[in-house]
């Protein structure tokens, strides 16, 4: 009674959230509902009995997959009154898939009834095992390679999508802190013996830096130093 | 009696209900406490005196604070999502409290003693950011919207190295039970093989926590309060607790993962004498007198140093000590058995 009880709940819960993320008018709580629908179908799983294949839906695909696209559909810039300028021009196709999909689910659940007590019960998977070790000694020791294989796959699209996005122009700044560290105060630092007053007097009277921003600013403004004929230039005016 | 709760739904209800309880009392009762030892500890540290007007050595601060917090407005900004603004905190808050039921505390002593425990908690803590994204965008306001987008960008790392080095301990557990995993440490706790890995998880804990020095989705002094900037009364509340609440999560998993849970340090007479869960509690304050020697030592880290620590040194770092580990368990043929198919 309540493992089904559970079930349908989950159940029911997971197929609204799933119809609330096509129909929701904000793509934001789309997003939400279909967390929400990864949630019970995580549920279904622990119903089930597999436990491991449910933390890891919660760990995957609610945990990083959908924090990511959240990410991004926050910061879209939607326009919804053009994107459903679309929906006449799609419906006859969208129409015509979902009516395939729709005679075919018929076909499969046409004797459908209410779920007997004995699909519900967990599966029993091998005796003296829990469902993590099964697991992995499938997929580790008897497809290793297939799942080597889904590994290489998976490197090749993040290998291209850091391709696709890298643009390193040379142009940023960036921190080097093993060069940062490598630094030491001689490299950069130099002690000099200047006589009191010797620099002063070399310049005619006041100091200024060297090859600064002054020399290289607007001649006849305040800042390259020439004030008087800045302020003839403002007498003028 | 005993029949009663074992055997009949009412009696399984009633002692799940207890069960619960007798979790969440403690911990809330610690959270209180803990915002004061942070008051005190740091106030020692800075050569004050920290809170000493509510109550002896002011033990009634935190309940003061909850007090004046509880009957201030809650306002919520008029371009705000209502629903969401509402529910964001009650998420983080209930994500804090939901985790504990996987937690030992003593040989068997956990509300659900199940098999993938450690998976669990690891789900529950990457489920920690909603609440502060949910938060951060439902505000309607560029200060919490910036700190709820660092705030993903940080969990989402720092899970990363976090999900590494829980596998290198796994390996030398041959369990994903929390049970297990203490009992492993029965001989030596994992923070004396895994030293490195202690360091790393614990700076790590800091960083999903978000706790200084890596509390940049507050940033109060850029962002003014990050993703809460907007909240106020309870809602505020909420976060604060759900915070702090994490903390105490966070501590008890690097007891639970490298200091040996609720076991004594050695298994002698003086040691043995102290029950298990007051072992655990010790570490967990362990723990949490370093979240908080760190937050009053060290200034926060800039946010492109922050993912280069994360993706730059954590994670090939736990990456190479996992195999290393496993490596290392291979050769020596120390491997746990665990059965095959």
């Amino acid at each position: 009674m309540i493992p089904q009880l559970v079930f349908y709940v989950f159940a029911t819960v997971l197929l609204v959230s799933a119809v609330m993320v096509i129909s929701a008018r904000n793509p934001v709580h789309s997003v939400l509902f279909l967390i929400l629908a990864f949630f019970n179908a995580a549920g279904l799983f622990l119903v089930a009995g597999a436990e491991f294949l449910a933390m890891l839906l919660v760990i995957v695909y609610v945990g990083a997959v959908a924090v990511l696209f959240l990410f991004v559909v926050m910061m879209l810039d939607i326009d919804f009154t053009k994107m459903r300028e679309g929906l006449q021009h799609y419906a006859p196709l969208g129409a015509c898939v979902g009516g395939v999909l729709f005679f075919e689910l018929i076909m499969a659940f046409s004797d459908w009834k209410m779920v007997p007590a004995s699909t519900i019960a967990p599966l029993t998977g091998a005796p003296g095992l829990t469902n993590t070790a099964a697991l992995g000694t499938l997929i580790y020791t008897h497809y290793v390679l297939l799942f080597q294989a889904c590994g290489l796959v998976l490197l090749v699209a993040m290998v291209g999508a850091i391709v696709l996005t890298l643009r390193d122009t040379g142009m940023g700044r960036r921190q080097i802190i093993d060069r940062q560290h490598a630094r030491t105060p001689a490299d950069t630092l130099e002690l000099v013996d200047a006589p009191l007053g010797a620099s002063v007097s070399a310049q005619g009277g006041f100091l200024r830096p060297h090859q600064s921003y002054h020399e290289t600013s607007v001649p006849g403004s305040y800042a390259s130093g020439g004030m008087i004929e800045a302020e003839k230039r403002e007498e003028e005016v | 009696m005993a029949y009663f709760f074992y055997h009949t739904l009412a009696g399984q209800i009633i002692l799940m209900v207890l069960e619960t309880l007798a979790v969440l009392v403690p911990l809330l009762l610690g959270v209180a406490y803990l915002t004061l030892m942070e008051r005190k500890v740091m106030a020692a540290m800075q050569r004050r005196r920290g809170p000493n007007v509510n109550g002896l050595f002011g033990l009634l601060q935190a309940f003061a604070d909850a007090i004046k917090m509880i009957f201030k407005e809650t306002v919520i900004p008029a371009g705000a999502n209502r629903a969401l603004f509402l529910f964001a905190p009650f998420l983080t808050f209930s994500l804090a409290m939901v985790a504990w039921a996987v937690i030992p505390t003593g040989n068997g002593l956990a509300v659900a003693n199940i098999n993938v425990g450690i998976l669990y908690l690891l789900a529950i803590s990457s489920l920690g950011v909603y609440g502060i994204i949910i938060a951060g965008w439902a505000s309607n306001s560029k200060y919490a919207f910036m700190g709820a987008m660092r705030s993903a960008a940080q969990m989402v790392s720092y899970e990363v190295s976090i999900g590494l080095i829980i596998v290198s301990v796994l390996l030398a557990v041959g369990s994903l039970n929390l049970n297990d995993i203490v009992l492993a440490q029965r001989h030596i706790w994992f923070c004396l093989p895994m030293f490195p890995m202690f360091i790393v998880f614990f700076i790590s804990a800091l960083a999903e926590t978000g706790r200084a020095p890596f509390d940049l989705p507050e940033g109060e002094s850029e962002l003014v309060a990050g993703f809460f900037v907007e909240y106020s009364s309870l809602a505020f509340g909420l976060f604060f607790l759900g915070e702090y609440a994490n903390m105490i999560l966070m501590s008890s998993m690097v007891s639970i993962l490298f200091l040996g849970g609720w076991l004594p340090p050695l298994g002698l007479a003086p040691f043995t004498w102290v029950p298990g869960p007051l072992w655990l509690v010790f570490k967990i304050l362990f723990c949490l007198f370093v979240f908080i020697w760190v937050r009053a030592t060290f200034p926060r880290f800039r946010y492109d140093q922050l993912m280069r620590l994360g993706w730059k040194v954590f994670l090939p770092l736990s990456l190479v000590w996992m195999i290393a580990t496993a490596a290392f368990l291979m050769a020596t043929g120390l491997l746990p058995q665990v059965g095959g198919v």
